[in-house]
């Protein structure tokens, strides 16, 4: 939804996941590498690596579909 | 000692890393964005208060179910569930679903075409200004306090979870809703609501997948619930034949009649909280796809809060306890069961995305309930009662001090709710109290013109000091519990359905009584407003899967067989 030359929210949405997505797997793959002394429950799954990952991808998506100036709503 | 002075000395659960900071830092960086942009896209009372009426259905329909997805709704029902099983998954389904689809194909088209502001604002056209009156005081209150429980308890979460101080908890969260809501008005509480939706799910759907795993799938979680719990903690319906059968104390038809025709249908049909958000679609089409696809999605919901709340009793080492002994004892309460799952799996990163879907939750259950008063108050009192005349400007601004005063209101009541015991009490005590007579007085004024003025005052009335009543009645003489949810063996939330079913009916009651010895209007000041004189528009020429009928008919399909497959 946006009026005029505004951006969509599905722009803002796509940069949060885009952002959060990074972090957890940069986090991730740090902890890959480096295991924590305390570890969490399914630690060997390394859920921050493919949920980081998959929301990095989702959220780019969204960022380049619905990019300033592309015409989406 | 008070909850809070035992809080302040408690452990916290989980420590952030700098990358959980960062998470939460720039989630509330994007929230305050969106607001400082949207600022110029709300200089009318139609864009500020209404979000220019052009919302998309899909839009419209996420903030319509993100309003209601406050960090009570998330933290209460999960606890809720580790304590009565899956029978707390009802409040997500018969709860729910029918009373949104109603909404869609029944009251919609009558709240959109007659372009009222808010559920008032529908009040005082086919009730007359008293009618108006009473509504949008009751829900001014009823909103402002409901915005400081929500305020308050996710306090309490950042206290127990993080150990942050609850007055900057507070603080800085009530001044961030201020501001998005102060600046961008309802389109940026919409945006961010949308925004909170999403992340609501990227923060706690880690939380079911892992556990089902751990526990070995559905099966193998329903066998570790009968060792560790009972067997019946996974069963929806088979165990409410009998009020004690169950643990929630409550009877088959206390949930049907109660929560499914009255407490859900009221809060759903009528709290102005969510049908604003729905007011705010593009068109009637849209406007009755937002509840249909809020639906599709709250059907969805128990995956993160129930099913969290049910591993927890199979899988947590701990036993979670009540609030009272919780505090007596050191241990944990049901209410944290959320966090501990939380704090079970996640690692760097996870746990901050998990704390902002909280804190997300929280935002957006605040941002409802704000720009709501602030709708209600402008339209329906101040411009209704104070000051008729002014100019749209003046509204405008009016609506911009209104949202920061309503916020400073609701730190008040938040620190005023840290002396009830049981906040989810007195919640269901206010849905009772005002919502539940509510629906009873729209619903008679969409689908009967025989009602009139003095029948719909009378009779909301009449809903709401009853239901008042019969609550100072119990708080008096605890064995009134058997004559006002029809057993001694009710427990409160059983107490809650009957209270609200018996105050809807006496207030239909005397609606239909009073308009029956008083003047209807006249078919033509109905129009627009009553079913049988209203002409509804056409859809148009639009295929199958854009109608909204047909895509009620697959929620409704997807609800009664979940209900089937969970009995």
């Amino acid at each position: 939804m946006k009026r005029g030359g505004s951006i969509s929210i599905w722009f803002f949405i796509g940069i949060s996941l885009l952002v959060d997505g990074l972090l957890i797997l940069g986090a991730g793959v740090y902890q890959f590498f480096n295991p924590p002394p305390q570890e969490v429950v399914l630690f060997r799954l390394h859920a921050g690596v493919w949920w980081g990952a998959l929301l990095a991808v989702i959220g780019a998506v969204y960022c380049i579909h619905y990019a300033p100036g592309k015409g989406r709503s | 000692m008070t909850l809070l002075s035992v809080l302040a000395s408690a452990p916290r659960l989980v420590h952030l890393s700098t990358v959980d900071l960062v998470i939460i830092v720039f989630y509330f960086a994007l929230v305050l964005a969106i607001g400082f942009y949207l600022k110029g896209q709300a200089n009318t009372g139609e864009d500020f208060f209404m979000a220019g009426r052009e919302m998309t259905a899909w839009i419209a329909g996420l903030s319509f179910l993100s309003a209601n997805l406050g960090s009570l709704e998330l933290m209460g029902w999960a606890g809720a569930s580790y304590q009565y099983g899956i029978l707390a998954a009802h409040w997500y389904w018969i709860g729910a679903i029918p009373a949104m689809l109603f909404l869609a194909l029944v009251m919609m088209p009558f709240y959109y075409i007659s372009k009222t502001h808010s559920v008032p604002g529908y009040l005082k056209l086919r009730f007359g200004e008293p009618s108006r009156a009473l509504s949008s005081v009751s829900f001014a209150f009823m909103t402002v306090l409901m915005s400081g429980i929500n305020m308050y308890s996710m306090a309490l979460v950042l206290k127990i979870v993080l150990g942050w101080n609850i007055n900057f908890s507070i603080l800085i969260s009530s001044v961030t809703v201020a501001i998005y809501v102060a600046l961008g008005g309802l389109r940026s509480a919409i945006f961010n609501e949308v925004l909170q939706f999403i992340l609501i799910w990227a923060g706690a759907l880690l939380i079911p997948i892992l556990g089902l795993i751990e526990a070995g799938g559905w099966s193998g979680l329903k066998a570790r619930i009968a060792t560790n719990a009972s067997a019946e903690y996974t069963h929806l319906w088979s165990t409410l034949g009998k009020f004690n059968d169950n643990p929630m104390g409550i009877h088959w038809t206390g949930i049907v009649f109660g929560l499914g025709a009255i407490i859900s249908m009221g809060y759903w049909t009528t709290d102005f909280l969510v049908v604003q958000r729905v007011l705010s679609a593009k068109d009637l089409r849209a406007a009755k796809m937002a509840p249909i696809i809020g639906a599709g999605f709250k059907m969805l919901v128990p995956f993160i809060v129930i099913l969290p709340g049910l591993l927890g009793l199979a899988l947590l080492p701990i036993k979670l306890v009540g609030e009272t002994q919780a505090i007596a004892t050191g241990g944990h309460s049901y209410n944290e069961v959320l966090p501990l799952m939380l704090a079970r799996y996640c690692g760097p990163g996870l746990l901050g995305l998990g704390i902002t879907a909280l804190i997300a939750g929280f935002m957006s259950g605040m941002a409802g309930n704000v720009s709501a008063f602030t709708t209600v108050w402008t339209y329906d009192i101040y411009r209704a009662l104070i000051k008729k005349d002014a100019s749209d400007q003046h509204y405008v601004s009016m609506g911009r001090w209104s949202t920061v005063v309503g916020v400073a209101i609701s730190i008040g009541t938040a620190y005023l709710v840290m002396d009830f015991k049981s906040i989810m009490d007195y919640v269901q005590a206010l849905f009772s109290f005002f919502i539940a007579p509510l629906f009873a007085t729209v619903l008679l004024g969409m689908l009967w013109k025989r009602a009139t003025p003095a029948g719909g005052f009378w009779g909301l009335l009449a809903g709401t000091a009853s239901s008042v009543g019969m609550w100072a009645w119990v708080k008096m003489d605890p064995m009134a519990l058997r004559y006002v949810a029809l057993s001694p063996y009710a427990r409160d939330m059983a107490e809650n359905m009957y209270r609200a079913l018996w105050s809807c009916l006496i207030c239909a009651f005397i609606t239909v009584a009073v308009s029956l010895v008083t003047r209807p209007k006249a078919d033509a000041e109905l129009k627009g407003l009553v079913y049988g004189v209203t002409e509804i528009p056409a859809e148009g020429f639009v295929s199958t899967w854009h109608r909204p009928w047909f895509w009620a008919t697959v929620v409704g399909a997807i609800f009664v067989v979940l209900n089937i497959i969970f009995w």
